[in-house]
């Protein structure tokens, strides 16, 4: 109705996408503050407040609505130019008050922005004395994590975010009749984290997950207003991880970190670290389930046999669709790892392994993970921008492209299918309820991606096969 | 039910006519710390106006947050290049920050501008820009001169204001073209259009029916527009100035150095749309038959939307709908197009209404109908409840809301990719609130669920 314009029109046209030395092109990672906020919608009752501009927690909130498709309230100390001026404590004394007055929180989870760690605020002194004036009983708990989008992506602030968490909230305590063991997950889906959940619980043991936004940001309707929606771990919970029987902390690149969430817990309380990667497809679900199985003296339970069974009898029946395949890949380095090891499991080549992020680890856990003769066909890009990454895809012409909805423009340009997954899925219903772990996640991969392919060569047939 | 509470200092940016008899609403004020406030900041406000500039480069110097979240977000459409849908980064890291970004930046526009060859390039300022204290404006000197093209800074650091002044920095920097390019064949029955973004084609759309009237447009700022539009816009006759604050800056600039009259308009509901056509053709008065190509005009596109309208109404006729959108303008006109469709109104806010706009939405609203400016999602969801709401008519932000306390949601901003301007856009927006509000789903939700279901 509106416009003639050809489908050329709106693709860039003439102009080839540069690859460029100084500027980032549609870059393939956010913000540090959106995944500190991230991990705050993991905590029961726990508010993010972001110290900086205003603008910081509005596109923070879209990104992740568009994404979830859930209410995301982020709270702003809104720094004027006085504020830059003279400093933030006067605005984020202000902020920590109305949002505990509005929201009545079990904990507020502030982190900072580019702005405020520029001129150099120093939260923690201003926390002490928002604090100090009060009563205590009636001030909730208040981690601060740094977050300067300036140091690194959103997975650092993530990471630094449950670091601080922990670091701010676990004590030893008595260990109790209970055996609990502490989930770090990483940046996973409300989905993964149910999942993950489900999995702990067979085994007997109570799973401190951190953060579990698996309710918070994939709940039901309310019948009436929440300010805080329900679920995610609570700070009680949070302050038993010093006493549990071990943590697991799930990504292939953690090592690249001097200190983390597990480590910390490892260091002070003596908590035993168990480091895997993300449990996406066989092997590392089934270093999982070793592991649990280890730490809580029980067998795997049957059901996960079960699920293992049906996983492998899907890759049986779908390997000629898959084997030999070549893929590129791209997202957060622990994402684009874990996927990188289940394509190897099943015959597909990751021949361009790419991320946005600065763990500088993801080259030696592709490596690890992908058998030696295949790691001549391999690229892996980091610390690259779409523009880079297109540029890899462009050279290799892989077969399919996984990852998420930002690689969309690519996949149309060259004509690759695309397999989305991880974050985030702004162009698709079911982000959040997208399954990447357990044998049951493998499953629902390994359909998925031999579905994009045989749906390709089903629209590539002038014959029109009803039956393939 | 919990009770949600209002915050003490925002009380008066909020008006129901039972509580208070006399009307005296603050705005225009910064927003409230610890407040979820849906606005975004300064640089926000420069982003959205020249965005659609499609043959500009559009270079976000800061961290990466800023330009990542604003990339290819929106549904400005462009009818040739499509350069103002990359995401364009100097992404400091520490090191600018301690030791400056100025090279980072003068080698990602050089670098830039040799790879894509635009026509102007602007250099959005971000937060932390002004404080490292790079020379933004020196850097785009050096470049403008070596490049050979237009290199405009906007400043529009994130904190310095609010949306509205990043809307003024975007009009500085456009001001700076404006002026510059051949204004010879320009007829003397000719517009610029602004505040028109192009969203889903509606500036196609309005376009065409001035056109079709006999005016000659010589520019749309910004929807689908060129930077050679942009240069020559001083030939026109008169500005017809759409949205309630982004461009009248430059308008009012426009008319004190080129003598350029400005008129506003709305292009959202028929009565807003014919009445946008009539004043531009009551400008031109002294011209023949522009009066009366408009009178055909909207009479034959009224007659082509108004059965189905109608069809429409009886099915949404009595429903109870909310208003939150950035600029009051634009609330002005949904009031009237939901009357079209039967529909009233029970709350009406904006992000960045100022006295007169909340003086005139209190004309246009029945009583009882809540006022917000800068509202918060606990205050938009108190008073949907209390009013019963049917349907919200706001952003993203606002969907997640609606939606869950089962309430239709219609999207009227910027990432919508559909055109609810002009007649046909009426038309559309009946659709979309008919599609929303006469579900079935909303039977089952909670909120509306019958006694004994689940």
């Amino acid at each position: 109705m509106i416009s003639s314009h050809s489908r050329e029109a709106y693709s860039l046209g003439q102009i080839p996408i540069t690859p460029s030395a100084m500027a980032t092109q549609n870059g393939c990672k956010l913000c540090a503050p959106l995944g500190a906020s991230l991990v705050f919608k993991g905590i029961r009752g726990a508010v993010p407040l972001l110290h900086g501009s205003q603008g910081c927690s509005t596109y923070i909130r879209r990104y992740l609505i568009s994404h979830f498709r859930e209410p995301v309230d982020i709270a702003c100390s809104n720094f004027a130019e006085q504020t830059a001026v003279f400093g933030g404590g006067a605005n984020l004394k202000t902020a920590l008050e109305n949002v505990s007055r509005q929201y009545d929180p079990a904990l507020i989870g502030i982190a900072t922005t580019c702005l405020s760690e520029t001129i150099g605020d120093d939260v923690p002194m201003f926390i002490k004395e928002y604090r100090a004036g009060r009563n205590a009983a009636t001030v909730p708990p208040m981690v601060h994590v740094s977050t300067p989008s300036y140091q690194g992506t959103h997975m650092e602030g993530f990471h630094a975010a449950v670091l601080a968490v922990v670091s701010a909230l676990a004590h030893d305590g008595t260990a109790g009749s209970e055996q609990r063991v502490n989930i770090f997950p990483g940046m996973l889906s409300p989905a993964d984290l149910r999942h993950l959940k489900d999995i702990v619980a067979a085994f007997g043991l109570k799973a401190m997950v951190l953060p579990d936004y698996s309710e918070t940001l994939d709940g039901g309707l309310w019948d009436t207003y929440q300010r805080i929606p329900s679920g995610g771990t609570s700070v009680e919970d949070i302050a038993t991880a010093g006493s549990a029987l071990a943590s697991i902390e799930l990504g292939h690149t953690l090592a690249s970190r001097t200190l983390t969430a597990a480590s910390l817990l490892e260091e002070r309380f003596g908590v035993r670290a168990i480091r895997i990667g993300l449990p996406i497809g066989l092997r590392q679900t089934d270093a999982l389930m070793l592991a649990l199985a280890e730490v809580s003296g029980r067998p795997v339970p049957p059901r996960f046999t079960e699920q293992r069974g049906r996983l492998l009898d899907s890759l049986v029946d779908g390997h000629k669709h898959v084997n030999t395949i070549r893929a590129a890949v791209y997202g957060e380095d622990d994402l684009v790892a874990g996927v990188t090891a289940f394509l190897s499991e099943i015959g597909i080549t990751p021949v361009v392994c790419a991320t946005g992020g600065r763990s500088r680890h993801l080259t030696a856990a592709v490596q690890a993970l992908v058998p030696q003769k295949r790691h001549a066909h391999i690229t892996v890009l980091e610390e690259a921008d779409f523009a880079a990454i297109e540029a890899a895809v462009a050279a290799v012409q892989p077969d399919v492209i996984i990852g998420h909805s930002k690689g969309y423009a690519m996949s149309r340009r060259l004509s690759i299918p695309l397999v989305r997954v991880g974050f985030p899925i702004h162009d698709r219903m079911g982000g959040a309820r997208l399954l990447h772990v357990g044998y049951e996640g493998a499953l629902a991969l390994s359909d998925r991606l031999a579905n994009a392919l045989i749906d390709q060569r089903q629209a590539a047939s002038p014959v029109g096969y009803t039956y393939m | 039910m919990t009770t949600i509470p209002i915050l003490d200092e925002r009380r008066r940016q909020i008006f129901q006519e039972q509580d208070n008899a006399s009307f005296a609403m603050t705005c225009d004020r910064h927003s409230v710390a610890g407040s979820v406030s849906q606005r975004a900041c300064v640089f926000c406000g420069s982003r959205v106006v020249l965005y659609p500039i499609a043959d500009a480069l559009h270079l976000i110097h800061g961290p990466i947050g800023c330009a990542a979240y604003t990339w290819d977000i929106r549904g400005a459409l462009s009818s040739g290049p499509q350069l103002h849908r990359m995401s364009f980064s100097t992404d400091l890291q520490e090191m600018q920050v301690i030791f400056g970004g100025e090279k980072k930046l003068y080698g990602a526009l050089c670098e830039l501008i040799a790879a894509y060859r635009p026509n102007a390039a602007f250099v959005y300022s971000t937060c932390i820009v002004g404080i490292i204290g790079d020379d933004v404006a020196a850097v785009c000197r050096q470049v403008a001169k070596e490049q050979g093209i237009a290199v405009l800074p906007v400043h529009s650091e994130g904190f310095k204001g609010t949306k509205k002044d990043g809307y003024r920095a975007a009009c500085d920097a456009l001001f700076k073209l404006v002026g510059t390019g051949d204004t010879r064949d320009i007829a003397p029955v000719s517009i610029n259009i602004l505040g028109e973004f192009n969203i889903g084609g509606e500036a196609w759309l309005i376009r065409k029916y001035y056109e079709q009237m006999g005016v000659q447009v010589v520019s749309v700022m910004t929807g689908d527009s060129r930077v050679e539009e942009l240069r020559r816009a001083h030939g026109a006759a008169l500005n017809v100035v759409q949205c309630s604050g982004a461009m009248t800056f430059l308008a009012e600039t426009m008319q004190a150095k080129y003598g350029i009259p400005y008129i506003r308009a709305s292009y959202f509901g028929i009565e807003d749309m014919a009445k946008a056509l009539y004043d531009v053709a009551a400008h031109f008065a002294a011209e023949p038959c522009i009066q009366q190509k408009a009178e055909v005009l909207v009479r034959e596109q009224v007659a082509a939307v108004l059965p189905e309208l109608q069809r429409i109404k009886a099915d949404l006729a009595g429903k109870r709908a909310a208003i939150y959108v950035g600029g009051a303008f634009k609330a002005f006109s949904l009031i009237k197009a939901l009357r079209l469709l039967g529909m009233q109104v029970v709350l009406a806010g904006s992000q960045t209404g100022n006295a007169d706009d909340y003086a005139t939405l209190r004309e246009m609203c029945d009583p009882g109908t809540v006022i917000v400016d800068d509202a918060n999602p606990l205050e938009l969801s108190k008073y949907v409840i209390e009013k019963q709401a049917d349907l919200f008519i706001g952003g993203v932000k606002e969907r997640p809301i609606a939606y869950k306390l089962g309430i239709g949601f219609c999207d009227h901003n910027h990432e919508r990719k559909i055109p609810l301007a002009g007649f046909e856009g009426m038309l559309q927006l009946a659709r979309e609130i008919h599609t929303t509000v006469t579900s079935p789903v909303w039977g089952f939700v909670p909120f509306r669920a019958k006694d004994g279901e689940f």
